[in-house]
């Protein structure tokens, strides 16, 4: 579950709440069944997590710190050994295994602090910005790893980074000033929040603009085309809008062809989550209301 | 228990990997060496001017050379003990280590209790250097050792309050020099607490000097074990570990 939104909107106050760091100062939480404030210690027992900064001790090797948090996470003594090489297998840490933490790049740091947080094999593992300073090729392999962890626990991971919701997570959470603005999958927020589906179409060979518009009208479906500048040499191009749920592309192209024209484009402008998200936290009324429909 | 356990030891590991304990013990090693050193001279000049002088003065080792090693002893105490707990808050909450350990299935009080005895066994570590110089002494001496170990116990208690502070003070503030130099100026104010009853010995001077933790131990440098002594300590040292334990809480409510 990606937990979405601006910065100081309070992500990782929530996941402080969660993982018991910080007592809620109204309402409740529960975790896996039990409640923050009163059963802290359910709590912490079911859940991994991994701050913004990794919380590593500089001075301790790998594999030693890995055993120092499985002790305190609880891991029993006969299994430390075995859990220990798992997780630092399973997080790409076990080649530097003896190496000091001072000495680790930031992203095996990373790694290791991922390989911290499943070391007890929680339920619920909370990241907090798990992709934040590494470089490109780094966060493409931690979002493998936290993808390929996903089937044994349930992750919420906090970003303000949207293609890494729309690449890990099946659910989101937006939130700003602290409050949710949309809750979703990711599909069905990006639908409902466009509603219509917008289709560019670029024809040459037609007559005049105003001719072919009316033409494409006529298209089943359509509940608005809108001409945009055409590029000179015959070249038309227009903005079709849908009604509500329909899909209209096959029909048009189907039309265009049917009178003799040449299709030269024709493609879906996608709502990216990077529109919804900026419509929702702007304070965009309209987009709110559409947002907190679906919440209900 | 055995997560007091896990954290006591990762704390003295820390110790030892840093030269934070070796560098202690050395500086400790030389100065108690060197204390032994000039009180043992001083002994031996005593006893052959006794002897020159045809007087048999009554020597004793114990009284002469080993009280005034462990009273000096007890005075550097309060200049290591801030260099032993400045880290033990400060260093987690700088690093977000923190975060780890409150979010890990133990309590509070199995944190403040691991670090107190990882620091306390650091000061026991310390102690063990100076225990060297009796063992030396007792080559060629006779020293009674049960006035010597009641000694011994009357530092590590008097060490064990300055700890108690000092882990206080460290859960104060995320930076270790501040947390050193405050603990530094606690300890010599409770120090030098013990001299206003040098010149004020009304009811409040005696107070005053009642809450020095060196007016304490003078018993236990002569070998009397006396148990309001050993409470005063003890209480102090819960004293300090409960302030730890309310500053950590309030370190969630702030934060």
């Amino acid at each position: 579950m990606g937990f979405l939104g601006p910065n100081g909107a309070g992500k990782t106050t929530t996941m402080r709440v969660l993982t018991c760091f910080l007592p809620p100062s109204d309402g409740r939480a529960e975790v896996a069944g039990y409640n923050v404030a009163t059963q802290s210690m359910e709590v912490k027992r079911r859940i991994g997590y991994l701050p913004e900064t990794p919380p590593l001790y500089p001075e301790m090797e790998v594999i030693e710190y890995l055993e120092f948090v499985g002790r305190l996470k609880g891991v029993p003594k006969g299994d430390l050994k075995r859990r220990t090489e798992e997780v630092a297998e399973r997080c790409q840490v076990a080649d530097v295994r003896t190496k000091l933490i001072s000495k680790l790049s930031k992203g095996y740091r990373q790694r290791v602090g991922l390989a911290q947080a499943i070391i007890h094999n929680p339920d619920v593992l909370i990241l907090d910005e798990p992709t934040s300073g590494l470089d490109p090729k780094q966060i493409i392999e931690t979002r493998n790893l936290i993808k390929s962890l996903a089937g044994d626990h349930t992750i919420i991971l906090s970003t303000h980074i949207l293609q890494e919701v729309e690449a890990m997570c099946e659910r989101v959470i937006i939130i700003n000033k602290g409050r949710i603005a949309a809750t979703d999958t990711v599909d069905n927020l990006t639908t409902r929040l466009r509603g219509a589906e917008v289709v560019k179409v670029v024809v040459s060979g037609a007559p005049e603009a105003p001719a072919a518009q009316r033409k494409l009208e006529q298209v089943a479906g359509v509940s608005r085309v809108v001409a945009k500048s055409s590029k000179g040499s015959g070249q038309a191009g227009f903005e079709v809008e849908s009604l509500p749920g329909r899909q209209i592309r096959p029909d048009l192209a189907r039309a265009v062809v049917e009178a003799g024209w040449n299709l030269l484009e024709l493609h879906t402008e996608v709502l990216s989550l990077e529109e919804i998200f900026l419509q929702l936290t702007s304070g965009d009324p309209a987009a709110a209301a559409v947002a907190k429909d679906g919440a209900q | 228990m055995s997560n007091i356990w896990i954290i006591c030891r990762k704390e003295l590991k820390s110790y030892f990997v840093s030269p934070i304990a070796y560098g202690l013990m050395a500086f400790f090693a030389i100065i108690a060496g060197y204390i032994t050193y000039v009180a043992t001279a001083f002994f031996i000049q005593q006893s052959m001017q006794g002897q020159m002088m045809g007087r048999s003065m009554p020597m004793d080792m114990n009284e002469q050379i080993i009280r005034p090693l462990l009273m000096n002893v007890s005075v550097f105490g309060l200049f290591m003990i801030p260099m032993i707990t400045m880290r033990v808050f400060a260093e987690e909450k700088r690093q977000g280590t923190m975060e780890l350990l409150a979010t890990s299935p133990v309590t509070d009080w199995e944190i403040i209790l691991g670090k107190y005895l990882g620091a306390l066994m650091m000061y026991g570590f310390l102690l063990l250097v100076v225990f060297v110089q009796v063992l030396i002494l007792s080559i060629w001496g006779r020293p009674d050792f049960k006035p010597v170990l009641t000694g011994f116990l009357g530092v590590l208690l008097q060490g064990g309050c300055l700890l108690a502070i000092g882990t206080f003070i460290s859960t104060t503030t995320r930076n270790q020099i501040v947390a050193g130099v405050a603990t530094f100026a606690v300890c010599l104010m409770l120090w030098i607490l013990d001299w206003m009853s040098a010149f004020n010995t009304s009811s409040v001077g005696q107070v005053v000097s009642y809450l020095s933790v060196i007016q304490h131990f003078d018993g236990f440098a002569k070998g009397v074990l006396d148990t309001k002594h050993v409470i005063f300590y003890l209480s102090f040292i819960f004293f300090g570990l409960f302030l730890t334990g309310k500053s950590l809480e309030s370190l969630r409510w702030r934060s």
